[in-house]
Parts: C-alpha cells; sequence; structure tokens
C-alpha cells in the first residue's frame, strides 16, 4: 500500500463509499472484449464445472460439465469453449499495419475475468489442455490443445506488468478506486462493486457485507459457494448420474444448467458493469502505447502458432525465466513511470514520498555553456533551472529526474538548499533543446512555470543478453534437453 | 597482549591459511569447474581474492574477475595492483568501465592499470575487472579463469548472462548478507533449480550439488565480543571464530557518562555490545525520538574522543571510522539530518549513515543501529530478513550500539506465521525471526534504559 | 488462591468455568498450527485453550463463519486417501525412495533391498480405548525402530501436552527407514501440477506435519530419530496418481516449539478475566445454546482480538471481530495502517490529516505526513482531466 491509497481507504471508510485512486484509466479496455467467467468443482484439480462465456453483454453463452469428474466431458467443454473462443481470437489477426520492424494488428482480443482466481483459472486450464493429441487414446477434438496454447498465451500476458490482454476486472478497480475495506476483501467482485457502485439506498459496507452471502450473492468463481454444492449442485449431479434412459439426460442437464446459471449470471452482470464504470474514466496518454505492444506481442504469437505451434514448456527452462524476468522487471519500471506521468494521482505517491516535486520555477540560466567533458575544449549547453517547492523533497544530488510536461527532457539534480518557504532545487538540463548552441525557443523552463519533476523513471532496468537456451551454460546445469512432445504428456493417469 | 593470545591468533592465522591454500589447491587441480568460498564478515575476503588473482595471473592464464559494484572494482583493483606490483611485475589489469568511464583518482594513476570502456580498449591484460553489469555487456572472448567476488549479492540472471564468458571460476562471498532482490514478484519460478531471483551461489550449487565449498575460518574484523552472537545467530550451522581473544581490543572512551547514551557508549565499551532502549510505543518509521537517540549516541562518541586498540596498535575513532546503519532510507534521511554537520555530505572524515544494503562488504570501529523492528507493531519479511540484521551487527572492529524501542520481543513472539512454503524451495537459514530473538536475547543483558523524556520529540 | 492450588490448576479451573458444561473442544494439529497464525490474539488464545466452540460461539452472536466444506471436496479427499494407501502402500514405498533417496549404507526407504516394507495399522479397533490405542501405537513405534525393514504406520495415534493438556494426535502414516528414522507422512488432495502446489496450502500441511514430528519426538524421547524431512502426498498433475515431495519443517519446529512454550501466557490472561465471565453454550431443549448472544457478545468484549484482515480466512470468530474493528485503520490492514501513521482509529486520521483534532505527542509525526498526504490528494484529484470521476464523484472533497 501507497500513503495515498491508504488515505484513501481511510477516505472510503469514513464515507461509506470508495473514492478514486486515479483520474485516468490505466488499462486499455477493447470494444468488444470477451467476457469469461469460470466455474471449477471443489476439491478437484481445476476441473472445469461451467462458464458464462460471450462478447455480448445480453447474449452470454452458458457452458456446463454435467459430470466433472469424466474426463471426456472436460473435454467435450473445452471443444466448446474453443468453439467461442479461438473464433473471436482468430479474428483480429487479419487487419495488418505494416511497421518498420515488421507487421502489427491494428486491433487484438481482450480476455476479461471476474479476478485473480479467473486467471489462474486460465492459466492452468491452458496447462490441462495445451499438450493433448487429437489421435491414439484419449484424443480431444484439433481446437483443444489450440485453446490450450492461446489460453497459456492471455495467462502469460496477464503476470506482465501493464498488459491488457486479460485483465481481472477486480483487479482493474482496484487500480483506480480504494474501498474502505482491506485488500483482502477488495478480491471479491462482488464486494469491490458495492463500495464502488452501491445499490440504491445502500452504503458500501452494507453492499460488501450483503456481497459476501453466498446465499444473497454467489461467489464470484471459479470456486462455488459450497452451501450450493452440498445442496443444489450435488443432488443435480447425482440426478444426471442416475439417468438411465438417454431422453431424460436433457431434463437433468437442464437442471443442472439452471443450477449453474443461477451462480454465474450475478457475476456476468457484474464484470459489465464494471467495465462501464471503467469506460466513464478518459484514458490514460501512455495507454495506447502499452497496448501497441500487446498487440505485437498477440501478432507475434499468431504467426508462431502458424509456423511452430508447439506448446509452451511445463516450466521455464534456465535462460527463459532469467529473460521473462528481465522482461518483467522492464515492463514494471516503465508501467510505474508511466502512470505517474499520466496521471497526477498516482505522482500524488511520488510526491508524498518525496521522490517527485511540485515547485514554480524561480531562476533560469538559460544560456549556460560548460566544457563536454572529454577535453578539446568543446562547450555543451546546460542550462540551470531552480524550483522552489514546499513538497517534502528526498531527492539526491545527481539524481535523474523528468518533468511531467517535459518528458523529453532529463534533467539532473545539482543542488538542494531550504529557503524560506521550502526547498530550492535547482537541475541542469541535459538534452532536448535542440542541435544549435542556444537552446530553441521553449525548450528550456520559464521563471514563473510550474512543473512536477519526478525521479521515477522507466529507464534505470538494464537487461542483460542472454545466451540462447542450448548454450545455457553449466553454472546453471547446462543446456536443456531439447523439448519434444512426448507420450507421457498425454497418457496421464486420470483415474 | 598475552601470551595465550599470541598462540591463539597465530593458530587462528594457520587454520585460516590451511582454509586459504586448501582453496588454492582446489583451484591448481582444476577437478572441478567451481570452487566455493563463504566468508563470515571480516574473514579476508578480499585478500583471498587479491591472492588468487596473483596466483593465476602468475600462471600466465588470462583471468576475469566479477564484482558487483564500481566501489568494489576499484577497491580491488587498487589492491590487486600493489600485490602485482611485488609478485607479477609484468601483469597488466584492465578495469573495464561503462560507457564515459572516467577512472577514479584513486586507480588513475597506478602504473600497471588499463582502463576503457570495451574489452578491445585494454589490449589483453593479464587481469579484467569490472562490474557483473558490465560484464554482462561483453559478448565475445573466454576467460580460462573468473573470479566472482560477492557472490551471494549477485543475483542468479546475471550469473547466466555473463557465465559463458568463463571456463572455471571461484566464487567468494557471504552467505549471511542480504540476499539479492528483484521488483517483480512471480510465483512461476518457485521450486526451479535456476530459479532467477535467488543468488548466483544459490543456482551454482543446486545444479552443481558436487562443487567444493570452503568456508573462512577466521574473521578478523569483529572484535571476541562479537563472536558466539554473530556465530550463533547468523552462521548456525559453521560458525567462525574470531581473529582476536578475549582483551585483544579495547576502545576506550574517555569522559564521565552525562546520559544514558554516555552510559550505553560506556557499556559497549566494557562488553562489545549495547542495547539504547527506549520506552515501548509504536511509531512512524522515521521515530523522532530514536532518530536523535541514534544521532546522540554517535555524536557523544566522537565528541568524547574515543580511541580503538587493536593489540599494539592504538588509534583514535575518527568520525569516519564510525557508522550509523538503518533499514530504510527515510531514516537514514532522518538521523544525516539530526546529526548535522557531523554527517551532511559537506566533506571527508564524517559519520558514514546508510542503509543495511548499502553498508555490505564495510567496515568501522563503532556502529550504532536502529533496530529494523524499533517501534513496529508488526514484522514484515523485509523488517526480519536475517541478513538485514546480520549486516548491522557485523560491521564493527570494536563495539555495536542497538537502539530500539522496548517491545521487540514481545513483537516477535507475536508475530504470525503466513508465509507460503513452495514445493522443491530450500528452506533459508538462518530464519530471520529466530535469528532476531538471538540477538535480542543477547542484548538484553547489555541495555541501558532511556526515560521517557531522554528524547522527546523535538 | 486457595493454599496448595497452584497457579495451572487455578487457570484450569478458570477455563473449565469460561467454557461451562459443554465438552471442551480439545486441540489438534490444525488448532495446534493455529497457535503460529495469530499468536497475539489474546481472545483467540483463551477460547481456544478453553476449548470453547468457537464456531457455535460465532453463531450464537451472530456472526457465523464461512467455512463451509463442499461434498465434491471431501469425498475426492477421502478417495484419494483410500487410492494412496491402496495395494498395501507398495507404491508409496517407491515413491518415498525417489523423494528421500537411499539410506547411507546402501538401504532404502522402500526398495527390495532392505526387505519387504510392514504395514502396521493404527487405526481404531472396535471398543478400543484412546488410551490403549495410543499403547498400541507406542509399541508398534518402539517395535518398528528395531526391524531392517521399512515400517509404515498408517493412523498412530500420539500425544502431545499442550498448555497442561494431553491432546490426542493422529497423523496419516509415520515411516520407519530401516535405521530407525522416523519420517511423518501427509497425505492432502491438492494437486502438484508441474511440481508445484499453492503455497498456503503447502504451508498449512507443513506446519501440522511439523506438531506430529513434534509429538513424535516427544514421545520417543529422542529429537535425533526423527527427520525434520516430512513427505506430503498429493495428487499429481491433473489426475488422481500420488506423488510424494519432500518438505523441510525446520522452521515450523522452530515457531511450533515456541509457541507452545509461550502458552503459559494464558495464566497471567485468565487471571485477569473476571471470575464469573462464561460462554457456556449449554443447550435447551430445542438444542440451542440457551446463553442470550448478548450475554455472550457482552463476554467477547472482556477478551482483546487482534484483528487483521488475515483471520478472515483462518477464524471462526473473524466475522465478529471485523465488526468491532470497523473505524479502526486495523481493520484496513497491516499495511495500511502503517501508511496511515499507525494512528487507531480513522476518524483521527481524517481530522489529523485535515488537521481539525491537535495530534498528541505521539502522533505529531504521523500528522505532519497525513497532512502532507491529504494535501497532495487533494492536489492530484483536482489535476485530473474534469471527469464526473475526477471531480469526486460521490466520494468526499476533501
Amino acid at each position: 500500500m501507497t500513503a495515498i491509497s491508504s488515505y484513501a481507504r481511510a477516505l472510503a471508510a469514513a464515507s461509506g463509499t470508495a473514492v478514486p485512486t486515479a483520474t485516468v484509466r490505466h488499462v486499455h479496455l477493447a470494444a468488444r472484449p470477451l467476457i469469461l467467467v469460470p466455474l471449477a468443482m471443489a476439491g478437484e484439480a481445476n476441473a472445469p464445472l461451467a462458464a458464462m462465456v460471450g462478447t455480448e453483454r445480453e447474449r452470454p453463452e452458458l457452458l456446463v460439465v454435467p459430470q466433472p469428474r469424466n474426463r471426456d466431458l472436460r473435454f467435450a467443454f473445452a471443444a466448446r469453449l474453443a468453439e467461442i473462443f479461438l473464433p473471436y481470437v482468430l479474428g483480429f489477426a487479419a487487419d495488418i499495419e505494416e511497421l518498420t520492424n515488421g507487421p502489427r494488428t491494428v486491433d487484438a482480443p481482450q480476455l476479461i475475468v471476474p479476478n485473480q482466481a479467473g486467471v489462474a483459472f486460465v492459466r492452468l486450464f491452458g496447462r490441462s489442455t495445451r499438450f493433448r493429441t487429437t489421435t491414439g487414446d484419449y484424443a480431444v477434438e484439433p481446437s483443444v490443445p489450440l485453446l490450450g496454447r492461446w489460453l497459456t498465451f492471455f495467462a502469460e500476458r496477464a503476470e506482465v506488468p501493464g498488459s491488457s490482454l486479460m485483465p481481472a476486472a477486480t483487479e482493474m478497480l482496484s487500480l483506480h478506486w480504494a474501498t474502505g475495506q482491506s485488500a483482502l476483501e477488495d478480491a471479491n467482485l462482488a464486494a469491490l462493486m458495492g463500495w464502488i457502485d452501491p445499490p440504491a439506498g445502500a452504503d458500501g459496507p452494507a453492499a460488501a457485507r450483503l456481497a459476501e452471502d453466498p446465499r444473497h450473492c454467489p461467489p464470484a468463481g471459479p470456486t462455488t459457494d459450497p452451501g450450493f454444492d452440498n445442496e443444489v449442485l450435488a443432488p443435480a449431479i447425482a440426478a444426471y448420474d442416475a439417468v438411465t434412459d438417454p431422453s431424460q439426460l436433457p431434463d437433468a442437464v437442464k437442471r443442472l444448467e439452471e443450477a449453474l446459471h443461477s451462480q454465474l449470471q450475478p457475476t456476468w452482470d457484474l464484470v459489465w458493469r464494471a467495465l462501464d464504470r471503467l469506460r466513464v474514466l478518459p484514458g490514460g496518454a501512455s495507454v495506447p502505447g502499452r497496448w501497441e505492444v500487446d498487440r505485437s506481442r498477440y501478432t507475434g504469437f499468431h504467426t508462431y502458432m502458424i509456423e511452430e505451434g508447439l506448446p509452451q514448456a511445463r516450466r521455464d527452462g534456465a535462460v527463459a525465466a532469467a529473460r521473462r524476468l528481465n522482461r518483467m522487471e522492464r515492463a514494471q519500471a516503465s508501467y510505474d513511470a508511466e502512470r505517474a506521468f499520466d496521471d497526477p494521482l498516482v505522482m500524488a505517491d511520488h510526491r508524498v514520498t518525496g521522490e517527485a516535486f511540485l515547485g514554480s520555477v524561480v531562476a533560469v540560466d538559460r544560456d549556460r555553456r560548460v566544457p563536454n567533458g572529454r577535453g578539446k575544449g568543446r562547450l555543451v549547453t546546460r542550462p540551470l533551472v531552480t524550483l522552489r517547492t514546499e513538497d517534502p523533497v528526498r531527492l539526491a544530488l545527481g539524481m535523474k529526474v523528468v518533468a511531467t510536461r517535459r518528458r523529453r527532457q532529463e534533467c539532473v539534480v545539482t543542488a538542494l538548499e531550504p529557503c524560506d518557504a521550502g526547498i530550492l532545487v535547482t537541475l541542469e538540463a541535459q538534452n532536448g533543446m535542440g542541435r544549435s548552441a542556444a537552446p530553441a525557443p521553449g525548450s528550456v523552463p520559464e521563471v514563473g512555470e510550474s512543473l512536477c519533476y519526478s525521479s521515477v523513471l522507466a529507464d534505470g532496468v538494464r537487461s542483460a543478453t542472454m545466451p540462447e537456451a542450448e548454450d545455457t551454460p553449466w553454472t546453471h546445469g547446462g543446456p536443456p534437453q531439447p523439448y519434444e512432445p512426448s507420450e507421457q504428456d498425454t497418457a496421464e493417469a486420470w483415474e | 597482549m598475552s601470551a595465550a593470545s599470541v598462540t591463539s591468533s597465530a593458530s587462528a592465522a594457520e587454520e585460516a591459511e590451511r582454509v586459504i591454500q586448501a582453496v588454492l589447491g582446489d583451484l591448481r587441480r582444476g577437478h572441478s569447474r567451481g570452487v566455493i568460498v563463504d566468508s563470515p564478515p571480516g574473514a579476508g575476503k578480499s585478500t583471498l581474492v587479491v591472492r588468487a588473482a596473483a596466483v593465476i595471473a602468475g600462471s600466465g592464464e588470462p583471468l576475469m574477475i566479477v564484482a558487483q559494484t564500481n566501489e568494489q572494482v576499484d577497491d580491488l583493483v587498487e589492491r590487486l595492483a600493489a600485490r602485482l606490483a611485488d609478485e607479477v611485475p609484468h601483469a597488466r589489469v584492465g578495469r573495464l568501465g561503462r560507457a564515459g568511464y572516467a577512472p577514479s583518482a584513486r586507480i588513475a594513476n597506478l602504473p600497471n592499470i588499463v582502463t576503457a570502456s570495451d574489452i578491445a580498449g585494454l589490449g589483453d591484460p593479464e587481469v579484467t575487472i569490472s562490474t557483473a553489469a558490465k560484464w554482462a555487456y561483453v559478448r565475445e572472448g573466454t576467460w580460462p579463469w573468473a573470479i566472482v567476488d560477492e557472490a551471494y549479492q549477485m543475483r542468479s540472471d546475471t550469473l547466466l548472462a555473463i557465465a559463458s564468458r568463463f571456463e572455471r571460476a571461484l566464487f567468494v562471498g557471504d552467505p549471511g548478507q542480504l540476499d539479492p532482490f528483484s521488483t517483480v514478484a512471480n510465483d512461476r519460478w518457485h521450486g526451479l533449480v535456476w530459479n532467477p531471483t535467488q543468488s548466483a551461489v544459490a543456482v551454482l550449487q543446486r545444479a552443481n550439488p558436487d562443487l567444493p565449498v570452503h568456508r573462512l575460518p577466521v574473521s578478523w574484523r569483529l572484535p571476541h565480543t562479537a563472536q558466539s552472537v554473530v556465530a550463533d545467530a547468523f552462521y548456525p550451522f559453521v560458525g567462525f571464530r574470531t581473529g582476536t581473544g578475549p582483551g585483544e581490543r579495547a576502545l576506550t572512551i574517555p569522559g564521565h557518562a552525562r546520559g544514558p547514551a554516555d552510559e550505553v557508549l560506556d557499556l559497549a565499551a566494557a562488553t562489545g555490545w549495547g542495547l539504547l532502549e527506549l520506552p515501548a510505543r509504536h511509531t512512524v518509521r522515521t521515530d523522532a525520538e530514536a532518530v536523535s537517540a541514534v544521532a546522540d549516541v554517535a555524536r557523544r562518541l566522537v565528541e568524547r574522543g574515543a580511541s580503538a586498540r587493536s593489540g599494539t596498535d592504538e588509534r583514535a575513532v575518527t568520525p569516519d571510522r564510525v557508522a550509523v546503519g538503518a533499514a530504510h532510507r527515510d531514516q537514514v534521511v532522518a538521523i544525516r539530518a539530526a546529526l548535522g554537520d557531523l554527517a551532511d555530505g559537506s566533506g571527508p572524515g564524517q559519520v558514514v549513515v546508510d542503509t543495511a544494503n548499502r553498508l555490505q562488504g564495510r567496515e568501522y570501529d563503532v556502529t550504532v543501529v536502529l533496530h529494523p523492528l524499533s517501534g513496529r507493531r508488526d514484522a514484515t519479511a523485509f523488517h526480519l530478513e536475517a541478513g538485514r540484521l546480520c549486516v548491522l551487527a557485523s560491521r564493527h572492529r570494536q563495539a555495536c550500539v542497538v537502539v530500539a524501542r522496548a517491545g521487540i520481543r514481545d513483537l516477535l513472539d507475536t508475530h504470525p506465521t503466513s508465509d507460503p512454503v513452495h514445493l522443491g524451495e530450500p528452506v533459508k537459514f538462518p530464519d530471520g525471526w529466530a535469528a532476531n530473538q538471538a540477538v535480542l536475547a543477547h542484548l538484553a543483558s547489555r541495555s541501558v534504559q532511556a526515560g521517557g523524556a531522554a528524547y522527546a520529540a523535538r | 488462591m486457595h493454599p496448595g492450588e497452584s497457579v495451572q490448576d487455578r487457570t484450569e479451573s478458570r477455563l473449565d468455568r469460561i467454557r461451562g458444561s459443554a465438552p471442551p473442544r480439545r486441540h489438534d494439529a490444525r488448532t495446534i498450527a493455529a497457535l503460529t497464525r495469530n499468536p497475539g490474539c489474546a481472545r483467540r488464545g483463551v477460547l481456544d485453550a478453553a476449548g470453547v466452540d468457537k464456531d457455535l460461539l460465532a453463531r450464537q452472536v451472530g456472526f457465523p463463519a464461512a467455512f463451509g466444506q463442499s461434498r465434491f471436496a471431501i469425498v475426492r479427499g477421502n478417495v484419494f486417501e483410500a487410492r494412496v494407501k491402496a495395494d498395501g502402500c507398495v507404491d508409496l514405498l517407491r515413491m518415498f525412495h525417489e523423494c528421500l533417496g537411499s539410506e547411507p549404507g546402501g538401504t532404502e526407504p522402500g526398495g527390495t533391498a532392505a526387505g519387504e516394507p510392514l504395514l502396521v495399522t493404527g487405526d481404531a479397533e472396535p471398543d478400543e480405548t484412546l488410551a490403549a490405542r495410543h499403547e498400541r501405537t507406542v509399541a508398534a513405534l518402539r517395535t518398528a525402530s528395531g526391524t531392517d525393514r521399512p515400517v509404515l504406520i498408517t493412523h498412530p495415534l500420539l500425544r502431545l501436552a499442550v498448555g497442561g493438556q494431553d491432546v490426542h494426535l493422529e497423523p496419516d502414516l509415520v515411516l520407519v527407514r530401516p535405521g530407525g528414522l522416523f519420517h511423518v507422512v501427509e497425505i492432502k488432495s491438492f494437486p502438484v501440477i508441474d511440481g508445484q502446489a499453492e503455497g498456503e496450502k503447502v504451508a498449512a500441511a507443513a506446519i501440522q506435519a511439523a506438531v506430529y514430528v513434534l509429538a513424535l519426538r516427544r514421545l520417543l524421547g529422542r529429537p535425533d530419530a526423527v527427520s525434520h524431512d516430512v513427505v506430503l502426498v498429493c495428487p499429481r498433475d491433473f489426475s488422481n496418481a500420488p506423488m510424494a515431495t519432500r518438505i523441510d519443517v525446520r522452521r515450523q519446529l522452530l515457531v511450533l516449539d515456541h509457541q507452545l512454550a509461550r502458552l503459559s501466557a494464558v495464566d497471567a490472561l485468565v487471571a485477569a478475566l473476571p471470575p464469573d465471565l462464561t460462554f457456556d453454550l449449554a443447550p435447551g431443549p430445542d438444542g440451542r445454546p440457551t446463553r442470550p448472544a448478548a450475554e455472550l457478545a457482552a463476554g467477547l468484549s472482556r477478551l482483546d482480538a487482534r484483528y487483521t484482515p488475515d483471520c478472515l480466512s483462518m477464524c471462526e470468530l473473524a466475522f465478529r471481530c471485523r465488526h468491532e474493528a470497523a473505524g479502526r485503520t486495523a481493520a484496513l490492514g497491516p499495511s495500511v495502517r502503517e501508511e496511515l501513521g499507525g494512528v487507531e482509529t480513522v476518524a483521527e486520521v481524517l481530522e489529523l490529516a485535515a488537521g481539525t483534532r491537535a495530534p498528541t505527542a505521539d502522533q505529531a509525526e504521523a500528522a505532519d505526513r497525513l497532512r502532507t498526504t491529504a494535501r497532495m490528494y487533494a492536489a492530484g484529484l483536482a489535476a485530473g482531466p474534469a471527469t464526473e470521476h475526477a471531480a469526486g464523484d460521490r466520494g468526499p472533497t476533501p
């Protein structure tokens, strides 16, 4: 928790309604996302029980596994999900823009799940389907392993800070609002929405309490309410199992569908309401840039599926793990920096900690030139800008800072001195002043200007070049066995 | 110095020398591709690195040395240059710096040093030395030998990036110090031998369980009074001894005690440890009373003009021989402010105030520590980390004063255990919770209570 | 205190009164493990020591716990355990061998080199008293350590003294390797997928197994004889096939040992309570407790709770404690409370932040920071694009 979000929680607790912790939207929202609300059977290893899925609010598809312990029925579910999911995902691949470094689709699919547990469900369901083969003893529909690979792709992107390919509704909401309850309780989508958008006549706490009562509001899954399991689902499954006359099967299935529909529909509606709330916010300036990265990754994976298409490894090899960690650290750093530059309320956090400050320019040495440090008496333009601030600045000499409204100009802190009303911070501008000896007009701040400088920048993380996987050195176990799909992948014991 | 202690430190030296010879022997024989040397605080790690480097340089085989920070690199360059000048006069040390690198003043004029920002610019010196971050950008070339210094501070993925550059390597480091950290958390790597977020030595040992591991047995830095505390709490399975015996180190602080800061200093001078305990209270991180108590202890130490004796060598404890350590940066900023011109960065010869991370590998006569758990309501993994307390409690040659709010014992007793357990992930020892208990138990008998009014808020 | 009455006796009789006429709910491995989860909570400490039925108490005061268990999960657990123990545990011994490695000297934990495994049933026999069953377990354990064959004892009945009471514990399995080294085996039905399982579930299994290790060590009187490596048996991947994983529980043992030694702290807690305090849940003719909810709630308020949001997932009384904690920063989570300078209540936080309340000496620094935070928050909100949301929506205007 940060100072601002904690203070916002206190405000929310006192007022009984959620308060904003962002002034712009930091996630991309697709025009036509695919919503997936999955349910799994209690006790089993990610056995799908049901799902509500679709791109149209009024027309969700309901998929049900009448007996989740039955392996064939599980994969029949996977095949039906693939029928909806794959056309949607592949539908974005045709419309392409050519860039200098290759093609990129102009848009990409977006999969939205209710919560983090939903993300985990997708990851594990991807794992349980991507290795299946379409021949042999345990053959599945050809779409099933494809579905598995795509779900795995989405699940892996969901781990990357700032990616919007598969956001969870709870995480998106928590990024923009603070409630008057704990982060742990915020994981309940209905309770979270109760604070953000309480029903008429209720306040946040009352709505959240109501939302926690499974009789009133089914859990957003994938785990179902034990009471529902014991009182409704178990008898319905037992009835299905007991059917001997095929003509009675539709009725047994219908009973299950009705039961599960009652558990899914409320969450389905909540996810859409969450999107309504988020869409009202104007998009942050760097959101399209991050979506471009998502689009590139989508394009790349689509190409890979056509050209190679092997399933992702069970676990990261040494090189893959190191590369992924480096990528994620870079993504985290730029996401943190970008959100603050996009949003004064996020920047407020850095101002509280003293990593950023808002000040007004009190002096400028615009035409200052200094030796470039490489001899030969060459001079470079290095204007000095002094700002006065009342913020609790905690910067050190030599630190690099950038202003929100002058993102292309890096400055270095050269002096910090207390003055009667706060602190005087002197910065040396390093670049962004044009090519001539005198800075280009407007390229140096002017006295009286009010600017917010931040030291939370994306360039702190450098990443090294890793060896190729086949060159993994002895320190890390040597080259791994190259992956070859084997019988073992599919011949898992099921009973 | 008594006859007994002469024998004790002589045998300590022999014991340490035996280990060093065993390490050099392993390197010469080359039966395994790697040799690991664990070193408790101040056990002559750099000396070993420099000696091993001289041996390899003398053999004519090119050597690369990897350190973690530019400061560590320059420290090694300085010491290595001196040693090579004596033992291998023709050998050159190439110091590789980042783009636009200018050598620091202390190494710029050494005769057997070359510096450049790329490998080609160095011209095949006998020894090439740089930071791990810089080595990661060297794409070509293979060295028959590498020495990786402070290997426990280096992350597994960094080692992966540079490991193709060497054939065999000596890894040296202190397992008790702070682990490297990552800015992202992800469960996906737990249990993997090559989990990229663990330390370089951890991956090395898990991937190569048969590598020989040596342990430097003697801490030359820590005084005898620190032996049982630091060894028991932080090196519970291997331990170490101190190079000096009882009474061989002495801290003399003239003048009369005028308050709790003086009393705790006197206690520390007599026993090697002191705990200045402030009244129990839950506080913000930058607890003003604790900060001013820390500053007061450091200031009184300087004002009273202490002197430190080791064996027959006696020196004044100048401000730069005093360090103040804390867990958080904001605490460091507050303590610096409280010390005023003793630590305002206005010039050399000042008290060093820094976080545990940045004090790693450094050595002072006296340290003053703001206990990471002081004033806290709850302990997080960060505050409990054994390495953090270990760094703070093992920088001193003479004495260590800890400043803390009362109530830490209770905090530890009521600490909820809820850390997830990951399959296949080795359990890290020592356990931070247990190490904290052990250190506090020791400090309990060396505490001075500061009354409520002594450090009342400004 | 009556002459001759020890502190323990007095505590014991006080605890009996607190529990009342209901039979005590004895500790089990789960509740002992729970001692490490929130050891600072006096409320839980006293109620557990007294053996009060917290679940019933919570329902009675109007805050029932939400710890229902699905039939599906129970069925899966039973099916899996039965499968693991099928065929005389032969599969198991092979897995133990894989995960524990060979014995020094070439004998193996489950291999044929050391002879056929011996299976001993510790499960309850008809009409057997607990004491008799425990004696049978002790005899089996002592015999097992002397054989040169691996021995597997199912459901041995162990005993551990917890806060002066004897508690009976029933591990799933104990493996005795040739040479006499004991390993505790835990069977759990959560899956291990590609070598990974949920960290919280493994942690719970590890601390529970550590309770058994401790009990075995005390029972045998030889700590070295019981390994700190326990074996966790779980279904592999998405199947029902078992796999064994070794877990090092040394850290759990450290903490458990410490918390068990600290249980005497209950003496002081109990001594400070009013002598007539009771949570007697004796049922009336309708089977429901007769004691009025208001009286129970009043009693609870005499016991300090240390509520954190984590309690919601582990304590039957959590909803009640959360209700009491409303308006306190602790209810928002420890890290939020810390960021708010440790100030106790939300009202104080906001008044200090607004400058409408004079901080106490303790609060001066927190107040300073809260004022800064409030100023930054307001400025940040105002500087955002003017939308319905950014204008404060229905939120307050600080």
